[in-house]
């Protein structure tokens, strides 16, 4: 088996998504493992530089893909953009980090070729030709392969996290600028620029211990038997998405892909289940402890200490103790 | 405002899950079902559009039988009909051919807007919204944080990540896939169940919308995820297991 991997950069404003170095990564792998090459991408306007960052990777081509139309994303321009290039380059797997972006964009652009995004995904593996990807199902819980079956070319996104960085490897790349063919017209999105509501009073990346609560909490009624535990410890509270949705705690108190990204000495997760858009936001937590009353809950995955039980009589139980080790 | 909302019955939130015997799903024999969480704030930001500027709600559901329950939740909450695409094996399916099916039975409705959840609980693709919108043909914006009219089209706010935004602009008809969090859910009233009762659920089948394509993506295996790191299990009564990790975060973390 042989083809080409197009792994597809994320830069916003000049700036690299840290994931894309990770994908890159993996992008090198799958080309190894079919015996093919690997290639990267960069699309907005005034990217040269971006791309000659790209020139020292062990790649066989960078394509910059240059427009004014590209200088703010939409998903029109980089679906039409990324369409193509790769019917130009024939590339038979194409590679995303499964960004925000990317879920705004790439299902439309694998469906112009009668594909899907298999997204999110965390390894993959070439079995009997064809690609088959590893991914999350129901928030973690299971896993599931998924084989891309039928003509090239196939679609995945790659989970952050999944592959590491600094296992890509350096050589020399040609650039190549490709102008795609942009019409104005065809972009319905009118987009403005990025903003950030008003600043954090919470920055949570500066605590040493964080206690942080989930779902399992059930009742905002409930959220003081956690603050109490944070009080004890002299910790910072935190909680996952579901919690600042229902307005039982605020929004700046969020740990999650949508929230802070925080790796305190300390990151307590109390009835928190471990999806991974919560994970990847306190993954590089020191050590990290995890309550949940569900032993199949992806969080104990990545605890370093697990206690299953109910969170109403551990974390009692918990302050009790903690007071008692402190006097 | 005519809205279709797109709405998915998942297994409810604390299943504890079988893997079947075909080694490639869950068993589903002896689990609740629910409507996916983000699907239920597409459905009430429909609601609160329509409650806003008039017009018309239609939940639109692809599933077996069972989730003719999650539908006439939908009723009861204040939608004023539903398409019913029913089809007991979804695992024949992936989400281009769901989405195709899906965008079949929207078309002859005419939407001006079409909410979906940002992804779902169970597969978690995140794509349905996006790819019926390729398919019809239609501009879309994802993981959406607000919607709001502007002139003849809409100005939608996208959650981007690390607590950016970004405001976008775009005509209608379009598609958007609705984040958690968007709305305060609504209950169904004991009115609203009384209605729902009589309100119209048209059932179609996937023969009717002409089919949907071979899969180009299917699920091999599912299995238990490997755990990557050593977890110290900490056992015993909840005064016990406090009180060793109180001895660990003292003794070997040392943060106390």
């Amino acid at each position: 088996m042989s083809g080409s991997v197009l792994v597809m950069m994320e830069q916003r404003g000049g700036a690299w998504s840290r994931m894309s170095w990770e994908t890159l990564a993996a992008g090198q792998q799958l080309a190894a493992q079919i015996g093919g090459t690997a290639s990267a991408a960069v699309a907005g306007q005034g990217i040269g530089a971006l791309a000659n960052e790209l020139a020292s990777k062990k790649l066989d081509k960078v394509y910059a893909i240059e427009h004014q139309l590209l200088g703010a994303y939409t998903a029109d321009a980089y679906t039409a953009a990324l369409e193509q290039l790769i019917r130009k380059t024939s590339a038979t797997m194409v590679l995303f980090p499964h960004t925000y972006q990317v879920r705004d964009f790439a299902p439309k652009l694998a469906t112009r070729f009668n594909q899907v995004l298999i997204s999110d995904t965390i390894g993959f593996r070439i079995d009997a030709g064809a690609p088959v990807f590893a991914r999350q199902l129901f928030q973690g819980k299971l896993n599931a392969d998924v084989k891309a079956v039928g003509p090239a070319p196939h679609f995945a996104s790659i989970q952050a996290g999944a592959f590491r960085a600094d296992q890509l490897e350096n050589g020399t790349a040609q650039v190549e600028t490709f102008t795609p063919d942009l019409k104005p017209d065809a972009i319905r999105a009118k987009p403005d620029a990025p903003f950030r509501e008003s600043a954090r009073a919470v920055d949570l990346t500066a605590a040493d211990i964080i206690v942080s609560v989930g779902r399992g909490i059930k009742e905002k009624e409930n959220i003081p038997i956690v603050e109490e535990l944070a009080k004890a410890l002299g910790a910072e509270l935190a909680a996952s998405r579901p919690i600042c949705d229902s307005g039982w705690l605020p929004m700046e108190r969020q740990v999650g892909s949508s929230g802070q990204t925080v790796s305190p000495k300390v990151y307590m997760a109390v009835g928190i289940s471990g999806a991974i858009q919560h994970l990847v936001g306190m993954k590089g937590a020191k050590t990290i402890v995890a309550i949940n009353k569900d032993s199949n809950a992806p969080i104990f995955e990545v605890a370093d200490y697990g206690i299953v039980g109910d969170l109403f009589e551990v974390v009692p139980a918990l302050v009790e103790e903690v007071k008692k080790a402190k006097s | 405002m005519k809205i279709i909302v797109s709405i998915k019955q998942v297994p409810v939130r604390d299943s504890q899950l079988r893997i079947d015997s075909s080694g490639r799903w869950i068993q589903e024999s002896d689990l609740s079902f629910e409507i996916n969480e983000p699907d239920a704030y597409a459905l009430e930001e429909a609601l609160q559009l329509k409650e806003k500027h008039g017009g018309e709600v239609i939940a639109l559901c692809l599933g077996p039988a069972r989730a003719s329950q999650t539908i006439r939740e939908a009723l009861a909450k204040g939608a004023d009909r539903a398409i019913h695409i029913e089809e007991e094996n979804l695992t024949a399916f992936d989400t281009l051919g769901i989405a195709k099916l899906l965008a079949k039975a929207a078309e002859p409705e005419k939407p001006d807007l079409i909410l979906t959840g940002l992804q779902s609980d169970d597969l978690g693709a995140g794509q349905t919204g996006v790819v019926m919108a390729e398919v019809l043909g239609l501009p879309s914006a994802t993981i959406i944080m607000a919607v709001e009219t502007a002139g003849s089209g809409i100005r939608v706010k996208r959650e981007l990540e690390d607590g950016w935004f970004q405001n976008v602009e775009m005509p209608l008809p379009a598609v958007l896939t609705i984040q958690s969090g968007i709305n305060k859910l609504r209950y169904a009233t004991l009115m609203g169940i009384k209605k729902a009762k009589t309100k119209e659920i048209r059932r179609v089948t996937v023969a009717e919308l002409g089919g949907a394509p071979a899969p180009v993506a299917t699920i091999e295996r599912v299995y238990l995820p490997q755990r990557t790191k050593q977890t110290q299990m900490l056992d015993g009564t909840a005064k016990e297991a406090a009180a060793k990790l109180v001895e660990k975060l003292k003794f070997e973390v040392r943060v106390i």
